[in-house]
């Protein structure tokens, strides 16, 4: 397992948003977690790289294992968590800089390397994602001036650079077309062989299409988690089979 | 049906013959100021020092004096004002010192510039011991523009989109790199145009440099920040009502020097918030 999750809760004030959270996520997986807008799947998500920290007011429980060590401990060093663990965002967010201005960003940040390796990280960060062929012409045109797609896929790179293991992705293709979104998604499985993918979506049949398992959330509970095939053809829960019938949600 | 209608005539007629009132005053200031300033400017005029009693001659040392005192605004009002802003819209939390920080920024911009004048002179030129001198000047309109400093330089720090210090975050970096490689950069053109807004109330102000920096007639240029120095504002009320028999057309000329610095500087400030805004993609 690389994280597990043991009576997770958490609270915003007084609202009870996670309760008691127990699940495990494997290695070189793509992990989703699905439900209702609401439900906590974001939370859950925040809570893994602590993004929660940055909200006012917010109150957590219980264990979260990152590679055995638990990251809700006060002791716990940000920085190198979220270098560990990073982000997709819904919204494909590049900073206003050059497109490799943005994929150094962390590895400078971080002293990771010097002149010449960063052109080798952002080369391979761009590999990484299927973006070099496209954009190794255009290294210093701005970022903010490529597709939605694109600026997807460098906020990948982005993280590649700082040599995440693990990728969180919150809803990374509901701003995308169809096509785009579909090329996202091969991307996501060709990443599994080297990172753990954990993505929350609202869109049930990329659930289907790209994870191997999945956790079903409900008003704060993780309702059913197992192998996605196992959840998507014979759930265990009344709760999760009238989701993904569409009975609601 | 008619009725609403013709009041609704009158309604607009009188919302827009108030709003080109506003243009009357301002077209006739400068209007007038050019008509009876113009004639006066010439290289002699900008470039000598004030002769016979400053009835003939220029206005250099004032050109000058205005300029030191303006640089030492900034000098002193911007790495402050900025700091405090970058504490204000990144790190304060909403507390009682917070609130009363803000309520302090709030009155120090109600506050009328002769009292900053006669506080400079309690506090610079007699408590520090600096004496009627550019550096006591420079500090005291420091101390004016500061909440205008402060105010804009936050409005710009909020501005940039709260996603792009979440990235940042999200990726390891610290919330000081956060500021220094994401937020700041971002925010410059808004806190280059408050800083020029500053300067150019700085510029024109004559109370607070009364009692603080302001020579009467001192034809030369000043030797040290510990000397005195004449300013444009103030040698334009000299000239207007203490010296008798000054030709007006110096005294338009200086008011026209005066108002081209200010009017140039305000100018500068919109062209950067305009090149800005045209750049600016989120």
């Amino acid at each position: 397992m690389v994280i597990t999750t043991k009576n997770l809760n958490l609270w915003y004030g007084a609202f009870h948003a996670l309760k008691n959270i127990n699940s495990g996520i494997e290695a070189n997986r793509i992990t989703a977690i699905i439900g209702p807008s609401g439900c906590g799947k974001s939370t859950l998500l925040r809570v893994f790289n602590r993004m929660n920290d940055l909200i006012e007011g917010v109150r957590i429980d219980g264990e979260v294992l990152i590679n055995d060590i638990n990251i809700l401990d006060s002791r716990t060093d940000l920085v190198g968590l979220r270098k560990k663990v990073g982000m997709v965002f819904q919204r494909p967010n590049p900073f206003p800089l050059s497109v490799y201005e943005n994929i150094v960003f962390g590895p400078k940040v971080h002293n990771l390397a010097n002149k010449y390796e960063l052109d080798e990280i952002v080369e391979h960060g761009l590999r990484s994602v299927l973006l070099w062929d496209e954009l190794k012409d255009k290294l210093k045109k701005p970022a903010l001036g490529l597709s939605l797609e694109q600026k997807q896929r460098l906020c990948i790179a982005r993280l590649i650079a700082v040599k995440s293991d693990i990728l969180l992705m919150d809803e990374p293709c509901s701003t995308l077309d169809p096509q785009a979104t579909q090329r996202i998604e091969e991307l996501m499985r060709e990443l599994k062989n080297n990172y753990t993918i954990i993505i929350v979506t609202h869109n049930m049949q990329q659930a289907a299409r790209v994870s191997d398992e999945a956790g079903f959330m409900l008003l704060g509970e993780l309702i059913e988690f197992g192998q996605t095939q196992q959840i998507f053809t014979t759930p265990k829960d009344k709760r999760t089979e009238d989701y993904i019938t569409g009975r609601y949600g | 049906m008619s009725n609403s209608k013709t009041s609704q005539k009158i309604a607009f007629f009188f919302l827009f013959l108030a709003t080109l009132l506003i243009i009357v005053p301002v077209g006739l200031i400068i209007v007038i100021i050019i008509q009876k300033g113009l004639p006066a400017i010439n290289w002699q005029f900008l470039s000598d020092i004030p002769r016979q009693g400053m009835r003939a001659g220029g206005i250099f040392p004032a050109i000058i004096g205005t300029i030191y005192l303006v640089t030492g605004a900034i000098i002193f009002a911007l790495p402050i004002g900025l700091l405090a802003a970058i504490y204000l819209s990144e790190y304060s939390k909403d507390n009682l010192l917070t609130r009363i920080i803000k309520l302090a920024i709030v009155n120090l911009a109600g506050v009328p510039s002769v009292v900053y004048g006669l506080f400079g002179l309690a506090l610079f030129v007699v408590f520090c011991k600096f004496g009627a001198s550019i550096i006591s000047g420079s500090l005291t309109l420091g101390i004016m523009i500061l909440p205008v400093i402060i105010t804009t330089s936050r409005e710009a720090l909020e501005s940039v989109p709260h996603s792009f210090r979440e990235v940042s975050l999200s990726l390891g970096a610290s919330k000081w790199q956060t500021i220094r490689n994401i937020v700041l950069p971002n925010a410059i053109p808004g806190i280059l145009t408050g800083t020029i807004l500053g300067l150019g109330r700085a510029a024109g102000e004559t109370a607070p440099i009364l009692f603080t920096v302001a020579a009467f007639y001192l034809p030369r240029l000043p030797h040290s920040i510990l000397d005195q120095a004449m300013a444009l504002p103030y040698h334009l009320y000299v000239i207007s009502t203490q010296v008798p028999n000054v030709d007006e057309k110096i005294r338009y000329g200086t008011a026209l020097v005066l108002l081209a610095l200010v009017l140039i500087m305000n100018l500068v400030a919109i062209i950067i918030r305009y090149k800005f805004r045209k750049k600016k993609k989120w």
